[in-house]
């Protein structure tokens, strides 16, 4: 058994009254490729921020290749990403890569790198001047120009196009091909899908579901079924329907009930077999937000 | 991707040598030196008023020009009020602007402390301070008699540098406390009231007496003394270089203080 590459125990921040991380523990083993799913606001951002030795915690320990990230020999094979507003505009895209490669004992060449994250023509042009996605390909680039065995990615592809995405994932996936371990976060569910092997669920500062991808993407993968009822009475017994994680009534005097369930096919035909009255039946797939708070409720109700 | 990064098979080792401190601060040395040369009007800006003032105010006084005294007394005020401008605007300015850059939270999660780029950013300070002199000097040598021995050009490059320590603090003080927009209006207040009382536009011994005094107790006043003397041989008076040791500490502490406060505020 190896050492973990990060281990979060027991972590704790707050800024000012707000707990951005309650009780925290994680650990990612080398060669993982671990999805943070959360709404914004709900501490992933902050978890980053520990882990990369820019904040410290207020309570728990934070290690990063069993050093304490704040040292910056504990951040040798660490890969992260400024965000894309933020690169020096006079620089020119070569000597923004060649600037932070420097930084590491055994950078990659600055001409592959840019090569794999097709800016090779914009080598000589000014990083002010990139277009919104060629800065976030620059940005994902730099967390790799160090050779990691870590990397560290905060929504690594919001803001760019299908292509775009689709040539960071595949940067992505080659690098943990080749061994790197790799955290990133992500309000999308999809692209979580598309890359994580593990998923991290987090919201207001707490670890929600932390797991396979499928177990995880089945736990919050739901549906979300509107119907009205006749009699009011009824809204109860919906509760002990298939799949059904979680029951609201809309109110109105009209009995209207919302259900969150993984299985709203099941669910339908269990209505109709059960000569349920109902009407202005309604199914759509639940937000990542309303799936979130499923769980949540879910959770506190265990 | 073409290398494999072996590394990922050690993870327990966190002793991982980083680069040397030396030579990630002639990184950010060269890369800051860069940053502000694509902005020429910055550089051009920042050369042009010390000449400009020369051949304005100096030049045209037959007077003043025609004394080699006098007139290498006055490229030495100019010089130090390139100097005191360079560190306000590029150490107060330019720390405030980097700070409110996102790249400069990035900067610190690379593995290297805090240090190669403080020495990086006096160095590329340095060299811009440095650069300022050359249009200034250059006028002086050629249209006024103002003259210099090799020794007394050495001990004024040195005398710069010392004088021009205080300014860095408040410098780097005034940035590590403000926002860029604050920075700028604070050195512009600092700037020219304490180089006008400090006598870098008109000779200190025009001055009434009280302004003479209260000069006195300037930094601006001390560093132009100390550099006059270097350059002419013309004494400065006795307090000089306590009063500018004492702004000196006092900046540093600020500097520090300002320092810690960000630190403490943005990455606690």
């Amino acid at each position: 058994m190896t050492a973990p590459v990060i281990e979060v125990s027991h972590v704790t921040r707050r800024f000012g009254a707000v707990v951005a991380l309650d009780d925290v523990s994680l650990a990612v083993q080398p060669g993982e490729l671990v999805g943070m799913l959360g709404p914004n606001g709900a501490g992933k951002t902050t978890l980053l921020s520990l882990v990369n030795g820019l904040r410290k915690p207020d309570a728990g320990t934070i290690r990063l290749f069993g050093g304490d990230p704040r040292t910056p020999a504990s951040r040798v094979r660490l890969g992260s990403t400024p965000q894309e507003t933020g690169l020096p505009p006079t620089l020119k895209v070569a000597e923004v890569v060649d600037f932070v490669g420097r930084h590491y004992p055994n950078p990659r060449p600055t001409g592959d790198l840019l090569e794999q994250f097709g800016l090779s023509e914009m080598a000589r042009r000014q990083a002010g001047g990139l277009s919104g996605g060629e800065k976030r390909r620059l940005a994902v680039a730099l967390a790799l120009v160090g050779n990691p065995a870590l990397v560290l990615l905060d929504e690594p592809t919001t803001g760019l196009d299908v292509d775009g995405r689709h040539m960071l994932w595949a940067a992505l996936r080659d690098y943990h091909a080749s061994g790197g371990t790799i955290v990133l976060t992500s309000h999308y569910l999809e692209e979580v899908q598309a890359l994580a092997e593990r998923v991290v669920v987090i919201d207001h500062g707490h670890v929600l579901a932390d797991d396979a991808l499928d177990v995880v993407i089945g736990r919050v993968a739901v549906r979300r079924v509107a119907l009205t009822l006749p009699d009011a009475a009824d809204l109860v017994a919906l509760r002990g329907l298939p799949g059904v994680v979680d029951v609201s009534e809309v109110g109105n005097g009209v009995n209207r009930a919302e259900l969150l369930t993984a299985d709203a096919d099941a669910l339908v035909r269990e209505l109709v077999r059960t000569d349920t009255a109902f009407s202005d039946l309604e199914v759509r797939s639940a937000s990542l937000e309303e799936a979130f708070l499923a769980l949540t409720r879910k959770e506190v109700a265990a | 991707m073409s290398t494999a990064p072996t590394m990922s098979t050690a993870p327990t080792m966190n002793t991982a040598p980083t680069m040397g401190t030396l030579s990630l601060a002639v990184l950010h040395a060269r890369y800051q030196v860069l940053e502000t040369i694509r902005i020429p009007i910055a550089v051009i800006g920042n050369m042009l008023f010390p000449a400009l003032a020369m051949l304005f105010f100096v030049v045209p006084q037959s007077v003043v020009a025609r004394d080699p005294v006098t007139a290498t007394a006055d490229t030495g005020q100019l010089a130090m009020f390139a100097v005191m401008s360079t560190c306000l605007f590029s150490f107060g300015l330019g720390a405030a602007e980097d700070r409110a850059l996102p790249f400069e939270p990035y900067l610190r999660t690379l593995p290297a402390g805090p240090v190669p780029q403080m020495i990086g950013r006096m160095f590329s300070g340095a060299v811009f301070a440095l650069l300022g002199l050359i249009p200034l000097v250059l006028i002086a040598w050629l249209f006024t008699a103002a003259t210099v021995t090799p020794r007394q050009t050495l001990l004024s490059l040195l005398v710069i540098v010392g004088v021009a320590l205080p300014f860095l603090g408040l410098g780097l003080g005034i940035g590590y406390s403000m926002s860029p927009k604050a920075a700028i209006a604070v050195v512009q207040v600092v700037l020219f009231p304490m180089a006008f009382a400090g006598g870098l536009f008109m000779p200190p011994e025009i001055f009434p007496r009280w302004l003479d005094v209260f000069s006195k107790t300037l930094p601006s006043r001390a560093g132009r003394d100390l550099l006059v003397q270097a350059l002419t041989g013309l004494h400065a008076s006795a307090t000089a270089i306590p009063v500018l040791l004492g702004w000196g500490i006092l900046f540093a502490v600020f500097a520090v203080w300002a320092y810690r406060r960000d630190e403490g505020r943005r990455f606690r």
